[in-house]
C-alpha cells in the first residue's frame, strides 16, 4: 500500500523495517521529522530511542550499541554532522557498522535551513581524522530514501563499516508516495565479533587504538583491503541514454532530479543529452564515467555546491574530455532552465538544448 | 495533466492539511504527486507556503516557479505569492481576510472562508471550506475521495470533528455554485 511520507519519515520507517532498534539523535532542522518519527515508532517496536544531550553524545551512543551488536542509527543536518566527525572516525577505526543520516542544509557555519549539497567533501573524503572511508548513499526521491536506508544496514553489517545517507533539506521534507516493498527484518544473525559478554567463549575486542609499533600499519592495510573490495562490489548509479548523447550530465540527489527533467525534455528534440546519477558517492562510479568520457564531447556536473563532486568526476575522466560545472550555493536549487542555458553555453550546437532554450524564451 | 498549486496562509490556518488532503487524494487516484513545504526561519504569524504538484507523469523538481493555482488565506501571503501565478491561472482567496484593490486578469474566486467556518462553529475549518471551493472549481477529484482521507485522518478522539469538516467541505462547494 502506498503511503505519503516525507523523506525524513521514510528514512526512519525504513530503518525500523531493516531491524534498527537503537536510535540516538539531537534535534536540528531540516531533519526533525526523522527524530520525531523515531520517538513515536521506536517504543512501539520495543526499541531504544534517546534524545541525547548533544550530537557527540548521540554518535557515541551509536558506538556503544553497534559494539554490542545492535543495528544502530543517528541522524542530523550539516552543523550537527560536523560535530559527529570524531565519533565517525572512531566507528570506522573500530570497524563498527552503523547508519548516519545527513539531511544537508546550507553552510558553512550555522548557514541556513534550506537544501544544499555542500557536505560532499566531508561525507566522501572523510570529515574525521585518519585513513578511513564511509560508504555514502545519495537518494533522489522519497522512495529511494526508504530503499537505500533499508539496504544501508545490510551494507554496514556486511563490511563492518559506517554508512552515511547523504540527503538534503528538499529530499528530507518533500512528501511523495512510497511503498515499503521489502520484508521487515526479523531474527538478524548474531555478530560473532560483538561485545555480548565473553562467558563460555574467547573474548572479543572492539577498539581503534593500536599503540604497539607496526600494529596500526597492519590494521590500516586491512582497512584499505576492505575498502578495495567495497569499491569493486558496491558501486551503484543510474545511467540514462548515455549511448546516444554528446554531453553527459553528472548529478546526484536533488540536483539529479532537475537534470533528469532536462534529459527527458531534450528527448523530444533530437536527443543529445544523457546523464549519470551516482547513487553511491563512495564508492564513486568512476568506471562508467571514464568509459562514457571516451566518446562524449564533454561532461557537465551539476551540484548544489561551489563544486565538490566535480573533482571526483575529473579524477574519473582524467582529461579525456572537458569537464564543466554548474552549481548553486547557500540554499539555491538549480532550475532546468539554468542547466539548459549552461549546456547551450558550453555546447552551442546541441540541438536539443537549443530547442529547449528557444521554447523557454518564447514562453 | 499537470496541476501546480501554491498554498499559502499564516501558520495555523491549515494550509499544510489542505495540501496533504489533496496530495493523499491524488495518490489514492493513482497520480504522481509531490508535496513540499517551504518554511523559513520566520516568526509566528508569518507566511507558510506549500508547493503541491499533481500529474499523470513523473515529477522532477517539486519546486514551483509558475503556479496553475494559488490558494491563499491572508493578505500578506497574497501579496507575497500573487506574482507566482501564471497569467491565465486560478486564484482562490479567502475574502474574509484578503481585500483586493483591483482585480487582475487571473480567474479569481473570492470565498469568505473564515466567515463560513465561524458560522459553522469552528474557525479552524476555514481551510476545508477553501478545499471544497477548489474541488468545485477544478473538479480534480470527487468530494468522496477527499472525505475518505478526512475519515481516515479523523479517527478515535478526533472522530467528533468529522461532521463539521464535512459541512465545511460542502459549504465551500456550495459557495462556488452560487458564485458561478
Amino acid at each position: 500500500m502506498k503511503q505519503l511520507l516525507t523523506g525524513n519519515e521514510a528514512a526512519a520507517e525504513a530503518a525500523i523495517q531493516a531491524g534498527c532498534r537503537y536510535y540516538y539523535g539531537y534535534p536540528i532542522t531540516p531533519q526533525n521529522e526523522l527524530i520525531n518519527y523515531m520517538s513515536v515508532r521506536m517504543p512501539e517496536v520495543g526499541g531504544t530511542f534517546i534524545q541525547a544531550e548533544s550530537e557527540i553524545a548521540a554518535i557515541s551512543m551509536v558506538h556503544g550499541s553497534a559494539a554490542a551488536g545492535g543495528r544502530a542509527m543517528t541522524s542530523s543536518s550539516s552543523p550537527g554532522i560536523s560535530l559527529k566527525q570524531e565519533g565517525i572516525s572512531y566507528l570506522a577505526g573500530s570497524e563498527l557498522p552503523c547508519v548516519i543520516v545527513n539531511i544537508q542544509r546550507g553552510g558553512p557555519g550555522l548557514g541556513d535551513i534550506s537544501a544544499s549539497q555542500a557536505d560532499y567533501f566531508q561525507a566522501v573524503k572523510g570529515g574525521g581524522h585518519g585513513d578511513y572511508r564511509t560508504i555514502v548513499l545519495a537518494p533522489s526521491s522519497v522512495q529511494e530514501m526508504a530503499d537505500l536506508v533499508y539496504d544501508s544496514f545490510d551494507l554496514a553489517d556486511k563490511y563492518r563499516n559506517p554508512v552515511m545517507i547523504l540527503g538534503d533539506a528538499q529530499i528530507g521534507q518533500l512528501m511523495e508516495p512510497l511503498e515499503f516493498h521489502r520484508k521487515p527484518k526479523k531474527n538478524l544473525p548474531a555478530k560473532n565479533w560483538s561485545l555480548t559478554g565473553a562467558e563460555g567463549r574467547k573474548r572479543n575486542i572492539v577498539k581503534s587504538f593500536y599503540p604497539v609499533k607496526g600494529q596500526l600499519e597492519e590494521f590500516n592495510a586491512h582497512l584499505q583491503k576492505k575498502y578495495k573490495v567495497i569499491e569493486e562490489n558496491e558501486v551503484r548509479y543510474e545511467a540514462i541514454n548515455i549511448h546516444e548523447a554528446d554531453i553527459i550530465l553528472v548529478a546526484y540527489g536533488t540536483s539529479a532530479r532537475i537534470c533528469k527533467e532536462v534529459v527527458k525534455k531534450s528527448q523530444q528534440y533530437e536527443f543529445r543529452v544523457g546523464m549519470i546519477r551516482p547513487i553511491t558517492l563512495w564508492p564513486f562510479p568512476k568506471e562508467i564515467i571514464r568509459k562514457v568520457s571516451e566518446r562524449v564531447e564533454c561532461v557537465l556536473t551539476v551540484e548544489m555546491s561551489a563544486g565538490q563532486m566535480v573533482e571526483d568526476v575529473k579524477l574519473a575522466v582524467e582529461g579525456r574530455c572537458p569537464v564543466h560545472f554548474y552549481g548553486r550555493t547557500g540554499g539555491g536549487v538549480p532550475t532546468s532552465l539554468e542547466i539548459i542555458k549552461k549546456i547551450v553555453e558550453i555546447v552551442p550546437d546541441n540541438r536539443a538544448a537549443n530547442t529547449l532554450l528557444q521554447l523557454a524564451e518564447v514562453k | 495533466m499537470t496541476e501546480k498549486i501554491i498554498l499559502a496562509g499564516f501558520g495555523g490556518q491549515g494550509m499544510m492539511l489542505l495540501g496533504k488532503l489533496l496530495a493523499q487524494a491524488a495518490m489514492a487516484d493513482g497520480k504522481y504527486v509531490t508535496y513540499f513545504p517551504s518554511y523559513g526561519t520566520e516568526v509566528r504569524g508569518g507566511t507558510a507556503v506549500y508547493y503541491l504538484i499533481i500529474s499523470n507523469e513523473e515529477i522532477f523538481s517539486p519546486l514551483i516557479e509558475e503556479a496553475d493555482t494559488l490558494i491563499v488565506m491572508n493578505q500578506p501571503s497574497y501579496q507575497k505569492y500573487k506574482d507566482m501565478l501564471k497569467p491565465d491561472g486560478l486564484l482562490v482567496l479567502n475574502s474574509s481576510m484578503i481585500k483586493l484593490n483591483n482585480l487582475s486578469d487571473v480567474k479569481t474566486y473570492q470565498v469568505p472562508a473564515t466567515e463560513i467556518a465561524s458560522k459553522l462553529g469552528n474557525v479552524l475549518v476555514s481551510n476545508i471550506v477553501m478545499l471544497g471551493a477548489y474541488l468545485a472549481i477544478k473538479k480534480l477529484f470527487s468530494a468522496s475521495l477527499i472525505l475518505d482521507q478526512l475519515q481516515a485522518m479523523l479517527k478515535g478522539k478526533k472522530g467528533n470533528l468529522l461532521t463539521i469538516n464535512k459541512q465545511a467541505l460542502d459549504s465551500g462547494m456550495q459557495v462556488i455554485k452560487t458564485i458561478s
